[in-house]
């Protein structure tokens, strides 16, 4: 298990993984809307929360066809499936792998962008938290979705319309959060709900994501 | 005699070509009687003014949306489970009706909040639930077009319908979570039964029923499509290997 | 015979006119492809008989 983990790891920081794809991504959106919306930094305040939960989102979508879209074409997704690692672990090290490789760093590097933002000073730690706590149900829900489509040739438009529905709930809480914690309000429901989504996702999407990887070995 | 036999394609398409021209000729019907009935004659509502002939159709529609997913959701439980060919073809047939009706639910619901709440569109729950409702029915409808082969699309729309149902109800909790809304108003809420008048209240349930009846027609006349043309490609296939 | 809507005929009228467009498509499509299974299924019928026969 821990093999393939590091492999998954080894691939993507290797030139051309896609590491930097996401970051640079959740870069520009954070350099852009500024550019796009206007200096005053009480709107820019006011936004902060939804963009950067945005950003991460749609850096994390980036990269989704690549969880098992390499592997099936060399053929070491149907080495996996015959390996004595039973294919919902498979699923869900790929994932880690993936939130290793997107959603840590985005969540890391969030606060710096949050000053670019704006953000106020009270809700650093809320969008800190909030992303440690969502991202990973980004990651599993995309890896789902990445499991679905990866027999379909040019397959990326159809993930993200298929995965985009998946996180909104991940989404409303997770900028709600920081939302909430910015002006003093109860921060904790939807903190506590976001954990709920990630642990959720995490203990049964490995299973239908399994199922459906099957389905396109067969 | 169980309710399992009629999973077969053969006794499906029997019963449905016998049930059919009177599904149909009662949804002309009702869905006729509902709507002249809605339009021409109900009052205007002291409040809302004209605009209440908008129910009519709104209300009908958004039920029989949520009613064919639904509808959708168990025909995929059916396939995964006892795997009859017939029940993923209505699971198939469903999706592009219950999207026609959730998008004319949207589309109403927007000209009627133009002139109610001032604006075309409000991020107001229901209406924001039946956008991502609607980008859930493309993503079905587009996963089940891009899979050519049928019985593998069958597999993984059924896992998508599954998943998707389960993130559907959060996203409902998740978007009342995030804004109260409009739609709760007591004057505006069907909900609440002693605001609406039999005046109003009798034409709505007899377009509701016709919606109801329309959806069930489109569905039958689509499964028995899809089951012809599997059979057409049974048949060619049979002939290749001959 | 037409009710008298006031000022929100617009409203009313683009929601039935709306309504209307889209199920029509629906049917449209759904009786096209009704006739396009009905064919292919004939076809395909009528070349087993004479493989057949």
């Amino acid at each position: 298990m821990s093999a393939l983990l590091f492999r998954d790891l080894r691939l993507a920081f290797r030139a051309g993984g896609g590491f930097g794809l996401g970051l640079a991504f959740f870069l520009l959106v954070a350099v852009l809307v500024p550019l796009g919306v206007g200096p005053e930094p009480t709107t820019l305040a006011k936004i902060a929360p939804g963009i950067l939960w945005v950003g991460a989102l749609l850096a994390c979508l980036l990269s989704l066809d690549r969880i098992f879209a390499l592997d099936f074409e060399d053929g070491s997704l149907d080495l996996l499936a015959t390996s004595p690692l039973p294919m919902e672990g498979a699923v869900a090290v790929k994932a880690l792998a993936h939130w290793l490789v997107t959603g840590l760093p985005l969540t890391l590097l969030a606060p710096v962008l949050g000053l670019l933002l704006n953000l106020p000073a009270e809700s650093y730690l809320w969008l800190i938290l909030s992303l440690l706590a969502g991202t990973p149900a980004l990651s599993m829900i995309g890896a789902f979705g990445a499991a679905l489509t990866v027999g379909i040739k040019r397959g990326g438009l159809l993930l993200s319309l298929l995965v985009l529905p998946l996180y909104v709930p991940t989404l409303i809480f997770g900028a709600e959060v920081i939302k909430r914690g910015a002006s003093g309000a109860d921060a904790v429901t939807p903190l506590a709900l976001l954990v709920a989504i990630t642990a959720v996702s995490g203990a049964l999407l490995p299973f239908a994501a399994a199922a459906a990887i099957r389905v396109n070995l067969r | 005699m169980s309710l399992w036999e009629y999973a077969n394609p053969k006794k499906f398409m029997a019963l449905s070509g016998r049930l059919l021209p009177w599904i149909v000729a009662l949804t002309v019907l009702s869905l006729g009687i509902g709507i002249i009935w809605g339009f021409f004659f109900t009052p205007d509502d002291y409040k809302q003014g004209s605009t209440v002939k908008i129910i009519y159709i709104h209300v009908p529609a958004a039920s029989a949306a949520i009613n064919a997913w639904a509808v959708m959701l168990v025909a995929s439980l059916i396939w995964i489970v006892r795997r009859h060919h017939v029940s993923a073809l209505v699971a198939k047939a469903a999706a592009p009706v219950g999207l026609t009706f959730t998008l004319i639910a949207l589309i109403t619901g927007a000209l009627w909040g133009q002139p109610m709440w001032g604006t075309w569109w409000a991020w107001d729950p229901r209406l924001t639930s039946f956008l991502i409702f609607a980008l859930f029915y493309m993503g079905y409808i587009a996963l089940w077009e891009a899979v050519e082969n049928p019985d593998t699309a069958a597999d993984l729309t059924g896992v998508l319908c599954i998943v998707g149902s389960v993130f559907a109800l959060l996203s409902r909790y998740a978007v009342n979570f995030w804004n109260q809304g409009l739609h709760q108003g007591a004057s505006l809420s069907l909900d609440a039964k002693e605001n609406v008048s039999d005046v109003f209240w009798l034409p709505l349930v007899v377009c509701i029923i016709g919606f109801e009846l329309l959806f069930l027609a489109l569905v039958l006349i689509r499964t028995r499509s899809e089951i012809r043309l599997r059979r057409a490609q049974a048949l060619a296939a049979r002939e290749r290997l001959a | 015979m037409m009710p008298d809507l006031g000022k929100y005929a617009f409203a009313v009228l683009a929601s039935y006119g709306a309504t209307f467009a889209l199920l029509a498509a629906l049917v449209g499509v759904t009786v096209w492809h009704r006739a396009k299974s009905i064919r292919a299924l004939a076809e395909s019928e009528a070349r087993m008989e004479k493989s057949d026969g």
